[in-house]
């Protein structure tokens, strides 16, 4: 039998992933350690679901099973931040946080800012989970430059490298971001820094009916000015808040938050960031979606969304979040994603009360690329034990 | 199973060897023959002195004549002819302007040449959406052509990006100047209608950012042709700034100039663009296209910032007081498009102005960790002055990315093969320092067998896993990217139900 070295205990209620209660938890310290683990778990055929700082369980459908959870926080060095390069080189238990407070006192930022408290850098990227910045820095795709990951089988590979250019052999950061621990474990991350602006400028408008929103956003993004974020806080139908951005020295933030006003027609200005900027929509008894559509559709969908629903657009990028109310979902979700198809559109649960959980296709439609995703998921774990049934298609 | 086109490599030849002959057989003779009832005679070329026209890229000591040429001008003849390929299991090689630098759309001697550049349709651009859908024989520049009438632009701008396509830049993730601030192609690519190497056709990402599922589009940019044949892209296209200035600055030491770089990115500054020439280089350039360079400086920086007004004329004054503070002895700043095309004109054409100066030369592709740059610099300069070589140095300082141009003379008995070990040593070099073997240009057929410096088996082997996913069969392209070729063997079956060890009681490790 395979001696694992790693830190181990029957699993409980409190671990379950999707209502799914792990037979065990395994706690590895080092890469060599998860690879141990992944190793004796090929051995004995387990099922295997790798989770981090556990604030994202819910973003993709239950595992069919779940034999060892696999906790990657005990993987929490920051190996080697390079001020003069803007690099930074982090396990995956490393908790965003802690890395940005590190990288901080360089006045420095990774330019990931969802709002999820505790997420882990190996759960943001294989959630793809993103904030309001997405505008400035973009995503997970566009930051990370190498990593390292855990096969089914304990292979552990690299990709990409510490260089922030660098196109030698396939960019395996992006199939392994947002794959949901289907394709491995994601066991460290290099990504590229960006200097902490100096001063930052916020413009609020209050805007009776959401939907127009959607030509002031257009008008924004054609506009020269550089915000680093334009969110929409509201319901859909109703009243809300659009909230324009800046971040840079002094006297650009000062210009264009002037300039941002006479184009919004108003608007009052600020250096506070509003507490809930990028906070996800509604509460613990909503379905929370996330919608992703061509950009400047954002007027059709929010005419989309049953009225009322609360809703937090990132409002020029093509993202938003909508909170639909449990017992409407399950009748909204396909109206809902029909509407959206016209506009690339695609709607995904993130988030529902247990009672409907089950009931709801988490992921909708994939498209004609599906086969390929599915013959990929064969070639990196052809045993399927690596998050079984959590991806789309059932992957 | 059919699966001697993995292991084609017949017809790739080492530099300054001849051109490997096209390998005529029953097989390829039968296979044009369909292509030619498939997309019609005029479009499958197989006469020795037509095709001889493909027989390499932009990396003119690697050649190689294909078997069969087919001009493609429609999405199904692209359908069509691999598809047939793959019955016949013949490869293709897809090629667009043919200006890569890595010998990645060098043909197969046995295979298909699939030529894209008659794909040349752009549709309307979306400037709602700041998008644009183009076929992959549309040229970079076209792009932004297009684009400026809506104040918008098309960020990736490779040095040749007057005359490649899309296309290839997809395949190659090209870079160019200004990805310092605003990316490669791949943080610009949309979407991507891919044609499979058995001919199925798929829909990667699109006009929303994300899509439910596995980021393929983001696998496939950069792949170098090995996952398939892209026959639609939609691009992402950036507001032209408000503002752009650019100044050249000149040093009298290049430990000077790449503190400068270092000081600039210390002080929280993001200049679009930060590019580097030593002497050699600004002489070239001199010679080749009279571009006014500081007299005497051993090296040029050229600085360009873009943005909000405020912003960058607030930032300029800051990088011009960096520039001083590292002894700079001339500094000028553009006052106008033309003043400031004129300090791009050098650096552009930096890579053919060194034929000024040299008879011959290899152009080099490495990165490494941008404040790794003096130390570089000076065991460079050791390692070709060991050999008595020269190279000039060109490179996009901002990110680290490295462009040396290894000089020799052909007419020397031994200099091209002394030139070209230390071209692969400057590599190692970028390798032990933390960097890559390549920044833009890719792998391809010229550096493949460098892979194995910067990635260990196990890392290559979990590439190859997602080739095998795209095309089991290795008829895209091989020969390529990896140092050694693979076959896929079966497509793995999927197994359900209970483990065979768990079913027998095991599996109490844990």
């Amino acid at each position: 039998m395979t001696a694992v070295t790693a830190a181990r205990r029957p699993g409980d209620a409190g671990d379950a992933v999707g209502g799914v209660v792990p037979r065990e938890v395994v706690r590895p310290g080092t890469v060599e350690e998860v690879a141990e683990v992944l190793r004796a778990a090929a051995a004995e055929g387990r099922a295997v679901v790798p989770v981090g700082g556990r604030s994202k369980l819910t973003w993709a459908a239950p595992p069919e099973s779940c034999d060892l959870l696999v906790d990657l926080t005990g993987l929490d060095r920051v190996v080697e931040h390079v001020a003069g390069d803007l690099t930074v080189v982090a396990e995956a238990g490393v908790r965003l946080a802690d890395l940005q407070a590190q990288v901080g006192e360089a006045g420095q930022l990774l330019g990931l800012d969802p709002p999820e408290d505790g997420a882990t850098l190996g759960g943001i990227v294989s959630a793809n989970a993103s904030g309001p910045r997405r505008l400035r820095y973009g995503t997970t795709r566009d930051l990370l430059i190498g990593i390292t990951v855990v096969l089914a089988d304990g292979t552990v590979a690299h990709a990409g490298g510490k260089v922030v250019k660098n196109v030698a052999g396939y960019d395996l950061g992006k199939l392994f971001t947002g794959a949901h621990g289907t394709l491995g474990v994601v066991a460290s991350t290099t990504w590229r820094l960006h200097p902490v602006p100096p001063a930052r400028r916020v413009v609020t408008l209050e805007v009776p009916d959401a939907a127009a929103a959607g030509p002031l956003s257009i008008a924004l993004a054609r506009s020269t000015l550089t915000p680093s974020a334009v969110e929409l806080v509201g319901s859909a139908g109703g009243a809300a808040r659009l909230i324009v951005l800046f971040e840079s020295i002094a006297e650009s933030v000062a210009g264009q938050a002037r300039a941002a006003v006479a184009l919004l027609g108003g608007g009052e200005e600020s250096e506070d960031l509003p507490g809930d900027l990028g906070r996800r929509p509604g509460g613990a008894d909503d379905v929370l979606l996330r919608l992703a559509y061509a950009p400047a559709s954002l007027s059709a969908v929010l005419a989309a969304l049953p009225a009322g629903t609360a809703v937090a657009a990132h409002a020029a990028t093509g993202v938003s979040y909508a909170a639909v109310p449990a017992a409407e979902a399950a009748d909204a979700l396909p109206r809902l994603r029909a509407a959206l198809a016209p506009h690339d559109g695609t709607a995904v649960v993130l988030r529902a009360p247990e009672a409907v959980r089950d009931s709801l296709d988490h992921w909708g439609p994939v498209g004609d690329s599906l086969d390929l995703m599915r013959r990929v998921k064969e070639r990196f774990d052809p045993e399927r034990r690596m998050s079984p049934g959590r991806f789309v298609g059932g992957v | 199973m059919t699966t001697t086109a993995g292991t084609t490599t017949a017809g790739t030849t080492t530099a300054g060897t001849a051109v490997a002959e096209p390998v005529r057989s029953d097989r390829t003779a039968a296979l044009a023959d369909r292509l030619r009832r498939a997309v019609g005679t005029e479009r499958v070329l197989t006469d020795r002195t037509q095709v001889r026209t493909y027989e390499c890229d932009g990396l003119a000591n690697f050649k190689v004549t294909p078997a069969i040429v087919v001009l493609a001008e429609s999405r199904q003849h692209v359908v069509d002819t691999v598809r047939l390929c793959a019955e016949a299991g013949v490869p293709f090689v897809a090629r667009g302007s043919g200006t890569g630098l890595s010998g990645g759309a060098l043909p197969s001697a046995d295979g298909v040449l699939l030529v894209l550049s008659r794909l040349r349709t752009l549709s309307p651009v979306d400037a709602d959406n700041r998008q644009v859908t183009v076929e992959p024989g549309v040229i970079n520049l076209w792009v932004t052509r297009d684009a400026a009438p809506h104040d918008l632009a098309y960020a990736p701008d490779p040095s040749s990006q007057l005359v490649c396509s899309i296309g290839g830049n997809v395949a190659e993730n090209a870079g160019g100047a200004h990805c310092l601030k605003y990316g490669f192609t791949v943080n610009h690519v949309l979407g991507a209608e891919v044609v499979l190497p058995d001919g199925e056709v798929v829909h990667l990402g699109g006009r929303a950012p994300e899509h439910p599922g596995y980021d393929l589009l983001g696998a496939f940019i950069g792949s170098e042709g090995t996952l398939g044949v892209a026959t639609e892209l939609t691009l992402r296209l950036i507001r032209v700034p408000e503002a752009v200035q650019t100044m050249l600055v000149g040093y009298s030491s290049v430990e000077d100039a790449a503190g400068t770089v270092s000081d600039i990115i210390a002080a929280g500054i993001l200049p679009a663009a930060v590019e580097m020439m030593d002497a050699l280089a600004i002489e070239a350039a001199e010679a080749a296209v009279s571009c006014g360079y500081p007299e005497g400086a051993v090296a040029v920086l050229v600085i360009e910032l873009d943005g909000p007004r405020v912003e960058v004329e607030a930032q300029f004054a800051q990088v011009e007081e960096i520039a001083r503070a590292r002894n700079a002895f001339e500094t000028r700043i553009a006052a106008d498009d033309a003043e400031r095309a004129l300090m791009w004109k050098g650096r552009k054409s930096a890579f053919a102005a060194v034929g000024r100066i040299s008879p011959s030369y290899f152009v080099q592709d490495g990165v490494i960790p941008r404040t790794k740059l003096p130390e570089v610099l000076t065991e460079m300069k050791r390692m070709a002055d060991e050999k008595g070589l020269r190279v000039a140095n060109v490179f996009h300082a901002g990110d680290g990315n490295l462009h040396p141009l290894v000089l020799f003379d052909d007419a020397v008995e031994g200099q091209a093969h002394e030139a070209e070990e230390l071209a692969g040593d400057i590599l190692e070099l970028c390798v032990t320092s933390g960097g890559s073997i390549t920044g833009e240009h890719g792998v391809g057929s010229e550096k493949r067998m460098k892979m194995a410096k910067q990635f260990t088996p196990e890392d290559l082997d979990t590439m190859q896993l997602l080739r095998c996913a795209f095309d089991p069969d290795g008829i895209a392209n091989p020969g390529k990217v990896f140092p050694t070729p693979r076959l896929c063997g079966e497509r793995p079956g999927v197994r359900k139900g209970e483990h065979p060890v768990q079913a027998a009681g095991l599996g109490e490790v844990f």
